[in-house]
């Protein structure tokens, strides 16, 4: 079972993180303007987040989250473990409950990595927003998805804010009013 | 024991992929001598049984070939119509073969669209808040097995009534499409499904389902 031989993908994130970097920087030398690379992370992210949320409810038993609070564990706990082997801590709720923040320690995206000094604007780990906001969306969320912090900009650590904007009422699935 | 076809309807009612694994066929092929001693008419595009229901041809069956050659709807394969064709003696001794008509891709279009309205109905009928659709419809030569994911995707078995295991399998199809669909780059969302691997995963998963009867968890 193909499953089960990708399992503990310690021996690969190397690729993967290798992999990320060819990719950003690419974008940067065919882009040459960090708020357009910015877009395309958030675009690429987007279109991988529509498919790799039926991955995880086909394979996760999670079904649908009765709340944002209930989105945020489910997020933070089944899905960053389960794709990127992290489980970020979830903090800062808004005191109308909807927006809160994703605090990572690590971040295997930017392992090795240093941004120099004329990418200042660059948001590296951009993608992760993308597919948070395509994966949500297609389980009828709308979302906005932003990092905070960042660790490659300087600062202390990496929080990715997420606010809920609305619940996406056109072609919801029967059942489900 | 058997599973009959599946079908995956996309989140707008469209059908974006079928396979039908084993069709039970009853047919008959038959040779006949002037005068046809069966009424056939005109039903759907199709030449049908209306009366003269004998040895194994039914009221309703379909000519699907005439001395070997399948037909084209209400043509025979070289253009002629079928009707006209059999009225003449000079035609005979002809041999004709009669079954149920095979649902055509337009046909199963329509169903599923069909189906998919009627999905929502059951959960608007239901007298309990929050509802799911229609899971499970049943007839006394099969069921169906439907299984709606949050994203949308109906995912439709029909099986032989006694086959157990389908929701396993169900879930396992999610798990096919979520694989060789999805993370086929290549493959555009909603479109209907083209891919190899998933037509061969999707085989390969209804062989085991059959045999063992159940598909058990982390298979």
């Amino acid at each position: 079972d193909h499953r089960q031989a990708r399992g503990t993908s310690i021996n690969n994130s190397e690729l993967f993180t290798l992999t990320y970097g060819a990719l950003v920087t690419q974008l940067c030398k065919d882009y040459e303007n960090d708020e357009e690379v910015n877009k395309q992370l958030d675009k690429m992210g987007y279109n991988i987040g529509v498919r790799l949320i039926e991955d995880f409810l086909a394979r996760s038993s999670v079904g649908r989250c009765q709340d944002f609070r209930e989105t945020a564990d489910v997020i933070a706990k089944v899905a960053f473990k389960m794709y990127l082997g992290i489980t970020p801590s979830v903090t800062n709720w808004s005191p109308a409950g909807d927006e809160f923040s994703l605090i990572l320690e690590s971040n295997p995206l930017v392992d090795f990595v240093e941004l120099p000094d004329n990418h200042s604007n660059l948001v590296y780990s951009n993608l992760l927003c993308g597919v948070l906001r395509g994966a949500l969306e297609m389980v009828q969320m709308a979302v906005e998805v932003r990092f905070a912090q960042d660790t490659l900009r300087g600062d202390n650590v990496t929080e990715i804010r997420m606010k809920f904007i609305k619940r996406i009422e056109e072609n919801l699935p029967a059942g489900d009013e | 024991m058997a599973i009959f076809s599946v079908y995956v309807v996309n989140k707008a009612g469209g059908l974006i992929y079928q396979y039908d694994n084993y069709v039970p066929r009853a047919e008959a092929e038959k040779t006949f001598s002037f005068p046809l001693d069966l009424v056939l008419k005109v039903h759907d595009e199709k030449v049908v049984v209306s009366f003269g229901q004998r040895d194994g041809i039914r009221v309703g069956h379909a000519v699907l070939s005439i001395n070997g050659v399948d037909v084209n709807g209400r043509q025979t394969a070289e253009g002629k119509d079928i009707v006209e064709y059999l009225k003449e003696p000079s035609n005979y001794p002809v041999s004709i073969r009669f079954g149920r008509a095979r649902l055509s891709s337009n046909e199963k279009l329509m169903l599923a669209s069909m189906f998919h309205s009627l999905f929502a109905i059951g959960s608007q009928l239901s007298p309990e808040v929050g509802s799911s659709g229609i899971e499970m419809l049943e007839t006394d030569a099969f069921k169906l097995h439907c299984f709606q994911t949050l994203t949308g995707i109906k995912f439709i078995v029909l099986a032989d009534p006694r086959q157990s295991g389908i929701d396993g399998l169900l879930r396992k199809i999610y798990e096919i499409y979520s694989d060789f669909a999805l993370k086929n780059p290549f493959y555009s969302l909603e479109m209907p499904i083209r891919c190899e691997l998933f037509d061969q995963n999707l085989k390969s998963s209804l062989e085991i389902a059959e045999k063992a009867g159940t598909f058990g968890p982390g298979s």
